[in-house]
């Protein structure tokens, strides 16, 4: 072990009783009554702020496996959210000397600041290793003042006690509150183009299940004006607000955790054939609403690099991506229109559906990327086509 | 796409000769790309002019060729082969100048050859300046301002009106030839002069040079169905204006944000689509340290050195998913062979850091200029992979080989002062000089000054500076476990270590000590390396690469391999002396322990070569060469309870020679000739005694270690003498020392430069020089081959043309080399491969054979190995190989020849050297005893004029037939023997130039000569010449002695002249044999073969 008792140390146990000694950063203090979470690892090589700012990652520890994190400090225009979500943060070599001309702060200021911790100076390898072996696993981290003696036993007692994200209300916990327009406050980097303006505009209603502002950026891109829904909006409210489309978003946990959105997306899609575009849990929230079933990966995708083919053009991209839970492939009924548009190159797994009539699909990845490749950022474009579109159908026919 | 069935047999160009910007990474490229040609039961004709290469050997292409990389040969090859494709894109720059060259000559429409991957309209898009200008401009993508031209008036204006300092950088040219940064008026006009010059198409492109701003570059991968990928990022050390190449690189990118990664990324991707890559691509970029801005510096549309890098940082093979789409395949159809799940159309993600650091041939010219530019001079580099920074710097810094203390403090060589004030100018020193200037000023704000000085980016400096701090804790603290840990997760070596302890580093006469000291602790300690596999995917998936790194961490990927295993040395970094032969050796070595049911395990440090590709041996370890690396990778091998696994030390050059005795000391077996037979044939007193019991002569001579010994050797044997340290290779700091004087002054330099081995001291003979390639098993010996050299003694072997079988040695003289061959080996006790060099003086009526004296005894694989193993038909390493696993050489079915000579094969083969000197700018490059060469070639043919007529066409040695003109300055001792020479050429219908004295001989003899004045008189006319190329030759035999300065005026002049040959392109002879050569061949006028290498060997 790299760690002397003589300094303030953090252990994380695992479930099967795997442990792991290493350094606490971030918030600290958090880390004394110990955090509890399920452990994932993620393998992109940058985009460390994006990943605690999505909130996708709500009730997960997350071990980055590049090695070298903090390099670039943190900057206020990369937050995807309002804050960081993340249980803890997992990595080899926590780097304090941050260069960047953009780095506000550091990656440690800016975790303590949020109330996440993080543990670093272990072999991070080691651990994803494990995981990839076993699966995702319940965890509990915990800090030891010098000198202390951990009970191990306990930690991992308590670790087989942590509730998996499916049992918990986690996409209540990330979701606003209240239907709001979206309006970027992120101080942009790049100069966009502004969007056509006025009323003019095609209005698409972001569900928000745990958003990731790229997302909004994308579409407001693109001359769409988005307004945000909470997680539990209602048809009524839907109808209140006469979206020409609606798009759902990334989240956290479990897709069936979110019933009353699933059944919200069944009439949108099949009754009031409003176009709609599903991202992530949006896509799984999709794949349920039609009659097909999800269930849970071994140890989840998360990365920026998964190969995903386009089936019927066989166009291949490489994709960003963060889930746990998967629509089974042979679960889409027949009768229900969809079909499977894109699927993983590396695992066949589903990354896509898209119905075979109605302005309707979704895809596993995220195509807004931040982190990742910017590949499949041409859905957001077929979005605002199928939009404009349907808008002009509807407004030809009355 | 499903594999093109109208493409049946594909021809691969390879990349010639090794010269600085083009290395090994060809061989390891088109190795890899023969491979997956033929998995996909295609025929591959390969034609490739280097005999050193892998590719070239038997097995790796259907149809092998070694003839020069010219386009009429070619035509004739295509014109016999008639293959459907050309793969040129892995051939470097090389293989697509050609491609292009055979397009415009309408030889492929002719034989309806078609151009596989890349288009040729995407090559000239991506290499025209101008077009890819404006494809950038189309793409909305900014360039930096520039403009091309074609005249240096043309630069100088543009420069004017974007203001000093801009970048040259001149067309079609390898490594940035000809360019480099222009600061002042003077420097433009410089260098835009040699731009031109060196641009086959005489343009350059005058760009504003962007100071401080990042170097980033990323390797794309497209395929024909518009699918992209890239396969790595890295991030330059040093700031924009170092050529890539002469940069120290870091994989992944390390100071970029997710969106400043994505932004290049998607520009790649946008670049790679509009020029219609098929295959791999590289784009470098500059980015703005303060901003979003970025430019984009260069496209190679073809593998590189950078994807060879990018190949070995990442795990994912480039060249072979090149070859597969050049053959139709899409990327989601071509396997990923690390996983053996997923497929090539993925991005890695890597878990570790990867440094690279070039390997300069200074120490060869320590009078060049070591600054570095646009314009490439390393001849090598080196890779390290850890799990931190700190540790893959100082492992690459390890794996250099410079000096064995690589991490001191900067030692300015041959009293090289630094002028005030730049310290920092980017040379070979930079990174030795930064880490010493942060260990002596420790104030506040001291990384921020260096950053502004130097445009480094504060995130490296910090890096070096906690190197710092750790040496200075380590100085100062008790060591502990943790601390200990501490040090080696930062890459510190045991010696680095012990170096720094007070309590460890007592004893200087015995410098391992310590080190052996640091290691017994560390075991006591438990602080062992772990290995991790490098597999494509940070652990995602479980991958079945043999590709592993140590670093100091909780869990250890790499079990022993189970069953017998031995361990092959690699030999390091490409550099002058030590180069691709070696690798050739090691991968033999390894592939041969594999036939024979032994797992091979390699160990080397070098990202360019075939050995560091990970399916050449059972197992791969990417690690430094030295005794700690190598012994930790043993003992991680050895099964609980058993022994260390033997090693095999003979075919990676000195470097891995040189580990034998210290990897012995701690119990590690030998493969083959053991320590003991080393230390007999390179320490000269016991290699003296072995010479006296054989009877065997050599010129007299003896070991010294002062000025005073050196003295009294030399009177007794009497002067000219050769000089040089013992236990080094490429004749490094060899010597003729003709005076007492000069004899003084290279003992002190050389004792402070090499420390306490002895200096050899023997007399010079001059005379005929013969090499052999010696295998032994202990009872039997066998010998190829023996090669005779074109120049005589005193050029160094690797320097000079050598041609098999041997053209004027007598019977005796043959069966004397034989004899003595023979003896040796088994005195000295050989298992395996041994080379010797012989001087045969002037027979003068001694008694036959008597004029046979021994030079010198290697015992180990040398550089002639792959060239006489393919013109002879022997497999050299193979038999050796075989004979350290216990197979003698009459069970191999190679014993009973007379004498122990192979029969002379019916061919003849001549080896041609190649030099890089236009790269190393002010280099001195009169042949000498000292190694200065970067590359071979090999002319192969019926006769001796034909294969001879080759091996210069070849080495680019090309003079005009008839009516040329040359300039001709001959020392006084060598003019009698210059005239036949000179005569023949007048006869050819040459004009001549000369200095004053020559001329007027010349004139005697009634050859016309134009008398040029002196250039330190002032007068320059010579100078023009040679810019202008009225002058098409320059001979010029050098006076001898060392250092064109210090020498005084005359030999200042010859260097210029040889000087301003060199970058002009114009061939300069500096021995008169070599200038004999250029002359017969010029004077046989008979045609050559092109066949295949082993039909030559039949006698076809």
């Amino acid at each position: 072990m790299e760690i002397e008792r003589s300094e303030t140390f953090a252990v994380l146990a695992l479930e099967d009783g795997k442990v792991f000694y290493g350094r606490p950063f971030g918030a600290v203090d958090a880390l004394r009554d110990g955090r509890r979470g399920e452990v994932v690892f993620a393998t992109g090589m940058t985009g460390y702020q994006e990943i605690c700012t999505d909130p996708s990652y709500r009730g997960q520890m997350v071990c980055l496996t590049y090695p070298l994190i903090g390099n670039y400090g943190v900057a206020k225009e990369d937050v995807e959210s309002r804050r960081p979500w993340l249980s803890a943060l997992l990595v080899r070599e926590y780097c304090d000397e941050y260069s960047n001309w953009r780095a506000a702060a550091s990656l440690d200021d800016y975790l303590a600041a949020n109330g996440i911790p993080g543990m670093c100076d272990f072999d991070t390898r080691a651990l994803t290793r494990h995981l990839r072996a076993n699966g995702t696993l319940r965890g509990v981290m915990r800090a030891y003042a010098p000198g202390e003696t951990p009970d191990i036993a306990a930690l991992v007692a308590e670790a087989k006690q942590v509730r998996s994200v499916s049992d918990l209300d986690v996409v209540g916990d990330v979701s606003s509150a209240e239907v709001e327009e979206w309006e970027d406050l992120t101080p942009d980097p790049f100069p966009r183009r502004e969007g056509e303006g006025g009323a003019e505009r095609a209005r698409v209603l972001l569900i928000d299940t745990g958003f990731k502002r790229n997302i909004a950026r994308c579409l407001a891109e693109r001359g769409i004006e988005v307004v945000l829904a909470p997680h539990d909006v209602d048809l009524e409210m839907v109808r209140r607000l006469r979206p020409d489309g609606v798009l759902l978003s990334n989240g956290p946990g479990d897709p069936e955790s979110v019933a009353g959105l699933i059944a919200l997306t069944r009439h949108l899609v099949w009754e009031a054939r409003m176009p709609l575009m599903g991202i992530c849990l949006g896509h799984q929230i999709l794949g349920l609403a039609a009659g097909g079933r999800t269930s849970r990966l071994p140890f989840g995708h998360h990365g920026a690099n998964h190969p995903v083919r386009e089936v019927r053009t066989g166009r291949v991209t490489v994709t960003s991506q963060n889930h746990n839970f998967q629509v089974d492939t042979v679960s889409i009924p027949a009768e229900s229109g969809l079909y499977v548009s894109h699927i993983n190159l590396s695992d066949g797994s589903v990354e896509g559906l898209a119905h075979e009539t109605l302005p309707v699909f979704s895809v596993q990845y995220h195509p807004e990327a931040a982190p990742g490749p910017e590949d499949n950022r041409y859905l957001f474009d077929r979005f605002a086509e199928m939009v404009a579109r349907e808008r002009n159908t509807v407004a030809l026919a009355g | 796409m499903p594999v093109r069935k109208d493409i049946e047999s594909v021809l691969v160009i390879g990349s010639g000769p090794i010269v600085i910007g083009q290395a090994a990474e060809f061989d390891y490229a088109g190795t890899q790309a023969c491979r997956a040609l033929r998995e996909e039961g295609k025929r591959v004709i390969l034609v490739n002019s280097n005999p050193a290469t892998i590719m070239t050997d038997e097995g790796v292409a259907d149809v092998t060729y070694i003839e020069p990389l010219k386009v009429e040969v070619l035509r004739r090859v295509i014109e016999r082969e008639r293959p459907d494709g050309l793969l040129a894109t892995l051939g470097g720059q090389t293989g697509l100048n050609l491609a292009v060259e055979l397009h415009e000559a309408g030889i492929l429409d002719e034989f309806s050859v078609k151009l596989l991957g890349t288009p040729l309209a995407t090559i000239q898009k991506a290499e025209d300046r101008e077009l890819f200008k404006q494809l950038l401009l189309d793409l909305g993508i900014g360039a930096p301002p520039s403009k091309t031209v074609t005249a240096v008036a043309d630069a100088l204006t543009f420069a004017e009106e974007i203001g000093l300092p801009v970048v040259v950088r001149p067309a079609f040219t390898l490594g940035g030839t000809g360019g480099g940064v222009a600061r002042t008026r003077a420097d433009l006009e410089r260098i835009a002069a040699s731009g031109l010059s060196a641009s086959p198409i005489g343009q350059v492109l005058i760009e504003q040079y962007l100071k401080g701003w990042k170097e980033i570059e990323y390797e794309v991968i497209r395929d024909s169905a518009d699918a992209c990928i890239t396969v790595c990022n890295m991030e330059n050390f040093d700031p924009l204006g170092i050529h890539t190449g002469d940069s120290i690189v870091v994989a992944p990118s390390q100071t970029l944000s997710d969106r400043e990664y994505q932004m290049l990324r998607t520009a790649s991707l946008r670049i790679i689509r509009a020029l219609g890559v098929e295959g791999g691509c590289n784009v470098q970029f500059a980015l703005d340290p303060q901003s979003f801005q970025f430019y984009v510096i260069e496209v190679n549309p073809r593998v590189s050195r950078s994807s060879a890098l990018a190949s070995k940082a990442t795990g994912y093979p480039i060249a072979r998913v090149a070859a597969k789409i050049a053959i139709g395949l899409r990327l989601d159809e071509i396997s990923n062979e690390i996983t053996g799940k997923t497929v090539a159309a993925f991005e890695p993600a890597l878990d570790y850091a990867v440094v690279k650091i070039p390997r300069w041939p200074f120490d060869k010219f320590p009078l060049a200029d070591r600054n570095l530019g646009t314009q490439m001079k390393a001849t090598g580099e080196v890779m390290a992979i850890d799990r931190t920074f700190e540790a893959a710097l100082q492992k690459a810094m390890r794996s250099l080989e410079i000096r064995p203390d690589a991490l001191k403090p900067a030692q300015p060589e041959d009293g090289a002062e630094v002028p005030e004030g730049r310290e920092f100018e980017p040379n070979d020193q930079r990174l030795w000089r930064l880490l010493d200037t942060i260990r002596c000023d420790t104030a506040d704000g001291m990384l921020e000054d260096l950053h502004r000085e130097t445009g480094i980016d504060l995130w490296f400096l910090a890096k070096l500076r906690n190197i710092v701090k750790l040496e200075e804790k380590l100085a100062s603290r008790p060591l502990t476990p943790s601390l200990l840990r501490q040090a080696k997760r930062m890459g510190f070596a045991d010696a680095q270590i012990a170096a720094l302890i007070p309590g460890i580093a007592g004893d200087s006469a015995a410098p391992d000590t310590g080190a052996h000291d640091v290691r017994a602790l560390r075991h006591a300690w438990g602080i062992l390396p772990t290995y991790k596999m490098v597999d494509t995917c940070a652990a995602e998936f479980a991958a079945r690469t043999p590709y592993f790194y140590s670093t100091y961490e909780q869990e250890n990927e790499a079990e022993p391999l189970a069953g017998e295993k031995a361990l092959v040395l690699g030999s390091g970094p490409i550099r002058i002396g030590q180069g691709i032969e070696f690798d050739y050796c090691s991968v033999r070595a390894a592939q041969e322990l594999r036939a024979a049911g032994v797992q091979s395990i390699l160990v080397n440090s070098n990202p360019e070569t075939v050995s560091t590709d990970f399916d050449m041996s059972d197992r791969l370890y990417f690690e430094p060469l030295d005794s700690e690396s190598v012994l930790n990778i043993l003992e991680n091998e050895a099964e609980t309870g058993a022994s260390l696994p033997p090693v095999v030390t003979q075919f990676g050059g000195q470097t891995a020679i040189g580990l034998a005795a210290p990897l012995a000391a701690a119990g590690t077996p030998l493969l083959g000739t053991s320590v003991e037979s080393i230390d007999l044939a390179e320490d000269r007193r016991r290699f003296d005694d072995v010479l006296e019991r054989l009877n065997i002569p050599r010129p007299k001579g003896g070991g010294v270690r002062t000025v005073g010994e050196a003295m009294a050797v030399a009177n007794e044997i009497g002067y000219p003498v050769l000089v040089r340290p013992s236990y080094v290779l490429g004749g490094r700091a060899m010597e003729i020392v003709r005076t007492e004087a000069a004899l003084e002054r290279y003992v002190t330099r050389v004792v402070e430069q090499f420390g306490e081995h002895p200096i050899l001291i023997d007399r010079y003979l001059s005379g005929r020089e013969v090499e052999v390639d010696v295998i032994c098993d202990g009872t039997d010996v066998l010998i190829p081959g023996i090669m005779e050299h074109l120049e005589r003694a005193g050029v160094h072997s690797g320097d000079s043309f050598a041609v098999y079988p041997p053209r004027s040695l007598s019977g005796e003289e043959t069966a004397t080399i034989a004899r003595y061959s023979r003896a040796l080996a088994l005195a000295l006790g050989v298992r395996g491969l041994m080379n010797a060099q012989f001087v045969l003086t002037e027979p003068n009526g001694s008694a036959p054979g008597e004029n046979v004296y021994i030079l010198e005894v290697n015992p180990r694989a040398s550089r002639t190995v792959p060239f006489l193993s393919k013109v002879t038909g022997v497999p050299m390493v193979t038999l050796a190989t075989r004979i350290m696993l216990g197979v003698t050489l009459a069970e191999q079915g190679y014993a009973g020849y007379a004498d122990g000579l192979w029969p002379a094969q019916p061919l003849v083969a001549v080896k041609g050297p190649v030099f890089s000197m236009q790269k190393i700018i002010g280099g001195e490059m009169a042949l000498g005893p000292e190694m200065k060469s970067t590359g071979e070639v090999m002319g192969v043919d019926k006769t001796y004029a034909a294969a001879l007529r080759k091996a210069l066409l070849a080495a680019n040695i090309s003079v005009p037939e008839r009516d040329g003109c040359a300039y001709v300055s001959i020392a006084d001792r060598d003019k009698s023997e210059a005239m036949p020479i000179l005569r023949a050429l007048a006869d050819a219908g040459y004009m001549f130039y000369a200095t004053p004295g020559t001329a007027r001989l010349l004139s005697e003899q009634g050859i016309r000569a134009g008398s040029v004045g002196r250039i330190s008189e002032g007068h320059t006319t010579i100078l023009d010449l040679i810019r202008t190329r009225k002058v098409q030759l320059v001979i010029n035999t050098i006076t001898g002695g060392r250092g064109p300065i210090r020498e005084g005026i005359e030999i200042q002049d010859g260097f210029q002249i040889r000087r301003a040959a060199v970058e002009h392109n114009i061939p300069c002879l500096t021995s008169l044999d070599t200038a004999r050569a250029v002359v017969e061949a010029l004077a046989d006028a008979g045609g050559y073969a092109v066949l295949p290498v082993g039909m030559y060997r039949e006698g076809a």
